[in-house]
């Protein structure tokens, strides 16, 4: 019991947990690419080695070396070390899940405009700064970009309704 | 000397108005690079790579290549200044160049460590000139089995030197490797591991896995470290840079050392990273004083950036003449030169005389012209720092998004991108080594044509890799590197059970 109130104070996020997920991750890809492999062929034919003859070896090597990490993590599962505290997590996260969305956005509304909302809630929710310059730096950083790439370099980036109405 | 000749004309090559100005230009967005968090070397090339595709590829590698040296000059600035390596390798200098500048002395130490740049950088680059010609007519005579046998050193060499634990750095290698062979098999036209996906048939780019890797997961480690960019401004005049040049003269021992040390750790694959630790700590304990180190001492700030200079420098030698990059950012180079059609290794001295000389003669200039540039512009580079994190943060997202996006002109490589961004993430702070994946991900089909086609000469017997003196001695050293851990961990345990018996 005295450890788990421990746990409880302890306000951070343990390394035990992420490293056992990625070691078993891993394994897990490492176990595709050895079935694969075994699809396509291990050995030798006519013409040479198989397509999976290397891979096949590959994906051996990674499941060892992963299934070694996770099982050294499992052997000392009561060690406390630290991944990083919650507060940090936090920080992450709220970075993280406004990039998955932007990149969502994009699919559907196009890059400049998605770019417009991210840049823009970012400077309003985190930054804190006034609205004339997060719409200075939200607006004109995409119009800069839209410049160059769409104008400049001729490359053609992820477009929405909002620029076909405007005949691009 | 052949090697002059060809270099004067490698000069007439670079030395044009628009190769200048590509230069120019390379410097300039390689300082911004290495000066904001998340953007460094290796993904500020993997995110400019694709606009230079239509350009040709000597003026592209060149303002790539600067882009390199920028980054390696903009690292120091937010070291001295800001006490934030802006990059892995600078963040040795930030233990005595901060302090530096906290005692009001930042343009003597953003001068010293300039000039150390400049210095490793330029002995790297004589170093090229006059191996690489050898090397690539030593390595004209390597066949299949040769070549595979160096990777394999490459990648074993990662095993015995990296600090991170050997498993997870052959699991971060073999995932480098089973992303690579995703896709069409070159040799046999299969599909593999593309488990019905069409998406995945061109298998993971990674230029992709670059750019969120280092870019994203980059991102991700600056919010949980929640910086506040808090720092000294600096202006350099030209006295003072006169006084402390006078006063580094007089160093010229460390600087050698430094150089040494550093290519020697850029051509194996040690990189830029450790070369700058282990030179610091060589200067503080052949130092009279190794206690005043950490305090402001300016050999300090000569030891780990002469060393980082000459390491990412002479990392572009074995890239250049094996195929073979000693550095993550030399790797996104190599894939460069693959995508404009040049096949790097040996072949490359007798094909492509020009750009092989070009560029080595684009290294004189450029590092010239980064050290003018990088001495007159040091306030406008900290008063960019200054901008918050806020406005920043989200603009080197859509950054990265951009550049993912315009390499195939696909969505699910930005889709990839987050993926690996939050992989690159989870990676670092599990002490998985990135730099052997992506340079598994980089040589992967490479390292298994070579592979097969030794295989193909010996009838699938692994005896032709012990066949003559040569493949030998490479295969033995790379099974050397690899057990190299072993011996470590038995020599713990035996001093272990030593003391368990003398106590």
């Amino acid at each position: 019991m005295m450890s788990d109130r421990a746990e409880e104070k302890d306000d951070s996020v343990g390394v035990r947990w992420p490293e056992l997920g990625v070691a078993l991750l891993l394994v897990v890809l490492a176990g595709l690419v050895i079935k694969d492999s075994l699809r396509v062929g291990t050995g030798w034919a006519d013409d040479g080695p198989r397509a999976g003859y290397f891979p096949f070896y590959i994906g051996l090597a990674l499941l060892l070396s992963a299934g070694w990490v996770a099982l050294k993590q499992m052997l000392r599962w009561r060690s406390h070390e630290r991944f990083a505290e919650r507060a940090q997590m936090a920080s992450v996260w709220a970075i993280l899940w406004p990039m998955a969305i932007y990149i969502g956005l994009i699919f559907a509304v196009g890059i400049y405009v998605s770019s417009i909302l991210l840049i823009g809630y970012f400077m309003l929710r985190h930054g804190k700064h006034g609205m004339t310059l997060t719409a200075a730096v939200s607006l004109g950083v995409p119009l800069f970009f839209f410049l160059v790439f769409e104008r400049w370099f001729l490359v053609a980036l992820p477009k929405g309704p909002l620029e076909a109405w405007f005949g691009f | 000397m052949d090697e002059l000749q060809n270099l004067f004309h490698g000069f007439a090559v670079a030395a044009t108005l628009p190769n200048l100005g590509f230069m120019l230009v390379g410097i300039t967005l390689g300082v911004l690079i290495g000066v904001l968090p998340g953007l460094g070397g290796a993904n500020g090339v993997a995110i400019l790579l694709p606009l230079t595709f239509s350009m040709d590829p000597t003026s592209a590698i060149i303002m790539l290549s600067c882009i390199y040296w920028g980054a390696l000059f903009g690292g120091a600035i937010t070291s001295i200044l800001f006490n934030i390596p802006g990059e892995p390798w600078s963040v040795a200098t930030t233990f005595d160049g901060y302090p530096m500048a906290q005692q009001g002395r930042a343009a003597q130490a953003l001068t010293a460590a300039f000039t150390s740049s400049f210095v490793g950088a330029i002995f790297a680059v004589i170093l090229i000139t006059f191996t690489a010609p050898l090397l690539a007519k030593f390595a004209l005579e390597f066949g299949p089995a040769e070549f595979f046998a160096v990777q394999l050193l490459t990648f074993c060499s990662f095993v015995g030197m990296s600090k991170e634990p050997p498993a997870k750095t052959i699991a971060a290698m073999m995932l480098g490797f089973a992303l690579a062979a995703v896709g069409m098999d070159t040799v046999t036209g299969q599909l593999r591991m593309t488990y019905g996906y069409t998406e995945l048939l061109k298998g993971f780019g990674f230029l992709i896995a670059v750019i969120g890797l280092f870019g994203i997961g980059e991102i991700l480690l600056t919010m949980e470290e929640g910086l506040a960019f808090k720092g000294k401004s600096a202006k350099i005049d030209f006295k003072v840079v006169w006084q402390t040049w006078g006063e580094l003269i007089r160093h010229w021992k460390l600087f050698l050392r430094s150089v040494v040390v550093g290519c020697w750790m850029g051509i194996t694959p040690g990189g830029a990273t450790p070369a700058s630790f282990m030179s610091y700590g060589m200067a503080r304990r052949m130092s009279k004083d190794p206690q005043s180190f950490g305090k402001g001492r300016i050999e300090g700030v000569v030891a780990p950036e002469t060393a980082a200079h000459a390491a990412g420098t002479s990392a572009l030698l074995p890239m250049l003449t094996l195929g073979i990059p000693g550095s993550p950012t030399a790797a996104v180079l190599l894939g460069g030169l693959l995508i404009w059609g040049l096949q790097p290794g040996p072949m490359l001295f007798v094909e492509q005389k020009d750009f092989v000389w070009g560029l080595i003669a684009s290294m004189y200039i450029g590092n010239i012209v980064g050290l003018i540039v990088v001495l007159t512009t040091v306030p406008w580079w900290a008063a960019i720092l200054r901008i918050p994190f806020s406005i920043i943060g989200p603009v080197i997202i859509v950054i990265c998004a951009i550049g993912a996006y315009t390499v195939n002109n696909s969505m699910f490589d930005v889709v990839m991108m987050l993926v690996f961004g939050v992989m690159g993430y989870l990676f670092k702070k599990l002490k998985y080594p990135l730099a052997p994946m992506v340079l598994a991900l980089v040589l992967g089909d490479m390292a298994e044509a070579s592979f097969r086609q030794a295989m193909l000469i010996s009838q699938g017997s692994m005896d032709i890799f012990w066949s003559n003196p040569l493949v030998a001695s490479i295969a033995g050293l790379a099974i050397a590197m690899l057990v190299w851990p072993l011996w470590g961990a038995a020599k713990n345990l035996a001093r272990q059970r030593e003391l368990r018996a003398g106590g």
